[in-house]
């Protein structure tokens, strides 16, 4: 009964840390077929940003309770501004190009942002533990959690959700799925595909830095985090379709209950476990559960 | 006077050109006649191992050559350089996806005389055989793997290790819990353990858990956790830790990894419900102060930092880093002092700084570190042993500082086994011939 209930709480914990760290790379995907490699670098900056801050915050006594608006502030800034920068500084002059070339076009920009934040920030690793802390924990059959991981819980379904009206029910979504679609007839139809196209990459960024700042206050900030969240990053939309954000969840479930099973009943085969159901589902859907239907041109 | 005013104006230049030569030639003879030895300098300058590990070793080889160049070194370390000969450090990044071509790299292109460094017990077991093929002095500063001398390299002429490896550290750690934990031994019937997915992690965990099984009878194994290198999140590994009731729950995490299992396992009581043990934790005192719970087992891996032996050469070791990087070092920085200075003995010894003689030199030299005497006892004077301390963490609340207390030091013989047993045939073997006293 125990082991149930923490395979449960520990597959949807880390299935939404996954979904927040992996949202954003599969929403700049299906808008611009662009494998962004550089989102583990906006993860990171994210991170660091909010870790930062949050240290700087605390060393003044208040109260804790505003580090849960820092965070975010922290990664809407970061990730707005370096987005910002990335597209019209760089990617714009990209665009049309093979989707292979901006993968390391984007492979480029990660090692740019994982040296600036280094040369930021050091190699010292950095620690904001006190949000994760200060709500403190709650017992469930016995085994306490934090209620800061309930909270992440609730703001991966809060992102889900809120993309999921953003792009179904209001008219800049549904434009935007029209040039998910096809971005040709999208312009022909005087829809500002360019526009669409940054605001999209910020969005990403954005949701890239929530990752990493909502995570900073569980871990310590070290370089070379970003690296690492890509790798499962890219299982996750592999898993649930290219493009899709509802493939990003239900990918993010796969893995977090295939990594809680496998390190509650057979940790051995924890590691390969997410790897195991990732072929297991290429095997039966080449493109992943969601993937976004490709129009034949001629 | 008109001409000996204008003379003096010619002389004047000349004179100047003529001592700024004078001052200039002997520097510029010694660097074209005097051959330096140019050294490999091998740690993490980039990602999760920087910080706490790579930085510091990188610092220490830095601070130790700049210094012992300059001959000014405590004794018996105050001559110049490597017997007079002049160290130039090359330093490398570790953080590669191929540190087999960064090692040949080194020794082919570059055409350093010897290399020291190394963190990473998968680099070391990936450039060990590489070692011997390229005939080239290789000084391991701090890897932990036993496999290196006793699976990898079993007749090592040019690699060498100058710190203890990985049996050390558990071996201590677990006559430390069965012999200095009596709340801990008195309901010890179950053991758990969260090690990195590789060499090291695994090394670890083997040598903890069958030193416990040796040490006192009829404990058993709860649970063990292997979760990749640099995961970062722990959560399902706690809960399953949690779930698994283990009286000890034994971890040679270090850096990042370390850090972020003791501030979500902490915050989840994790700490408070088991006896928890950390191996390699001295580099996350300073990081976390009070968010490691008082009592648990803080290892350094050897008499290194918060254990290091009172000496001349470990205060200025201290002072000196401290005042250079702003930060007193870590086992790290001491481990790569200790690599460093082990050649330096070796080459004095020999009154020759080349890499033939602190080859054959440094094979069986014991020789002392800023943490105490390192040996190179084991594989035919080629692996080092070191004496070692373990301590329960307390925080200070006055001061605002981590400290340990109810130190327990080790003897390198006590601790370490004997050159003719592996680690593993020694620990199943009952420690045969183990010094304790």
């Amino acid at each position: 009964m125990i082991t149930t209930v923490a395979i449960i709480l520990d597959g949807f914990g880390f299935a939404a840390w996954l979904f927040l760290s992996s949202v954003g790379l599969t929403l700049i995907y299906g808008v611009m077929r662009i494998l962004n490699i550089s989102h583990g670098g906006f993860y990171a900056l994210g991170a660091y940003s909010a870790a930062w801050a949050v240290g700087l915050y605390t060393q003044t006594g208040n109260t804790i309770a505003l580090t849960y608006l820092i965070i975010p502030l922290a990664a809407i800034i970061v990730g707005t501004l370096t987005g910002l920068l990335v597209e019209r500084g760089l990617l714009r002059f990209m665009y049309g190009h093979e989707e292979v070339l901006m993968v390391l076009v984007t492979y480029a920009v990660f090692l740019i942002l994982e040296d600036a934040t280094k040369l930021i920030w050091g190699t010292e690793s950095y620690v904001a533990y006190q949000p994760a802390y200060w709500l403190g924990t709650i017992d469930v059959a016995g085994i306490p959690y934090t209620i800061y991981k309930f909270l992440i819980i609730g703001t991966a379904l809060a992102v889900g959700a809120g993309l999921y009206w953003g792009l179904n029910r209001t008219r800049a979504g549904k434009l935007l799925l029209v040039v998910i679609h096809d971005r040709e007839v999208s312009a022909a139809l005087g829809i500002n595909v360019t526009l669409f196209f940054t605001v999209t990459f910020v969005i990403g960024t954005t949701l890239g830095a929530l990752g990493g700042a909502l995570t900073a206050p569980e871990i310590s900030v070290v370089p070379g985090i970003g690296a690492e969240v890509i790798v499962m990053a890219f299982a996750v939309i592999v898993i649930g379709g290219m493009g899709s954000v509802g493939g990003a969840m239900i990918g993010a479930v796969i893995v977090g209950f295939a990594r809680a099973l496998s390190v509650h009943l057979y940790p051995p085969i924890e590691m390969f476990s997410i790897y195991l159901v990732m072929a297991m589902v290429l095997a039966i859907k080449p493109y992943g559960l969601f993937a976004l239907a490709e129009g034949r041109k001629i | 006077m008109t001409k000996v005013s204008q003379l003096g104006k010619i002389s004047r230049p000349l004179a100047s050109t003529l001592a700024l030569t004078l001052a200039i030639a002997p520097t510029t003879l010694f660097a074209q006649d005097s051959p330096t030895f140019k050294l490999g300098v091998v740690s993490f300058l980039s990602g999760g191992a920087s910080g706490p590990f790579g930085v510091p070793s990188r610092n220490a080889a830095e601070l130790i050559v700049d210094a012992m160049n300059k001959g000014t070194l405590p004794a018996p370390y105050d001559s110049v350089g490597f017997a007079g000969t002049l160290v130039e450090p090359l330093f490398v990044d570790e953080a590669s996806k191929n540190v087999v071509a960064d090692y040949q790299r080194l020794v082919q292109k570059d055409e350093v005389d010897g290399i020291v460094g190394y963190n990473s017990s998968g680099s070391c077991v990936a450039i060990a055989p590489e070692v011997e093929k390229l005939e080239t002095l290789t000084v391991l500063s701090a890897c932990g793997t036993s496999q290196i001398f006793e699976e990898i390299v079993t007749e090592p002429k040019y690699l060498f290790r100058a710190a203890s490896h990985a049996t050390m550290d558990n071996v201590a750690a677990a006559r430390y819990v069965v012999e200095h934990t009596p709340e801990a031994v008195e309901k010890l019937s179950d053991i758990a353990g969260i090690n990195q997915n590789y060499s090291w992690g695994f090394d670890s965990w083997r040598d903890f858990s069958a030193s416990i099984k040796v040490l006192k009878d009829d404990v058993e194994i709860a649970n063990e956790q292997f979760p990749k290198i640099f995961a970062g999140q722990y959560g399902a590994e706690i809960s399953a830790l949690l779930t698994a009731r283990a009286d000890v729950v034994h971890s040679s995490f270090w850096g990042g990894d370390l850090e972020a299992l003791v501030i979500q396992g902490a915050g989840r009581g994790l700490f408070g419900r088991t006896q928890m043990v950390l191996t390699s934790s001295d580099t996350a005192i300073h990081r976390l102060g009070r968010q490691i719970p008082d009592g648990t087992i803080i290892g350094a891996r050897g008499s290194y930092s918060i254990y290091a032996p009172k000496s001349d050469l470990n205060d200025w070791f201290r002072q000196a880093y401290y005042d250079r990087y702003g930060v007193y070092p870590v086992h790290p920085a001491y481990q790569m002092a200790n690599a460093v200075l082990g050649m330096k003995a070796a080459a004095d010894k020999a009154g020759v700084g080349t890499e033939e003689a602190i080859i054959a030199n440094l094979k069986g030299l014991s020789y002392e570190g800023p943490g105490g005497t390192v040996d190179m006892a084991l594989a035919d004077g080629h692996q080092a042993i070191t004496g070692s301390a373990y301590g329960t963490y307390k925080f200070d609340t006055e001061t605002g500082l981590g400290t340990v207390e109810n130190i327990v030091t080790y003897k390198a013989e006590c601790i370490n086994p004997p050159a003719d047993l592996t680690s593993q045939e020694w620990i199943t073997g009952g420690f045969v011939g183990a010094d304790c006293e």
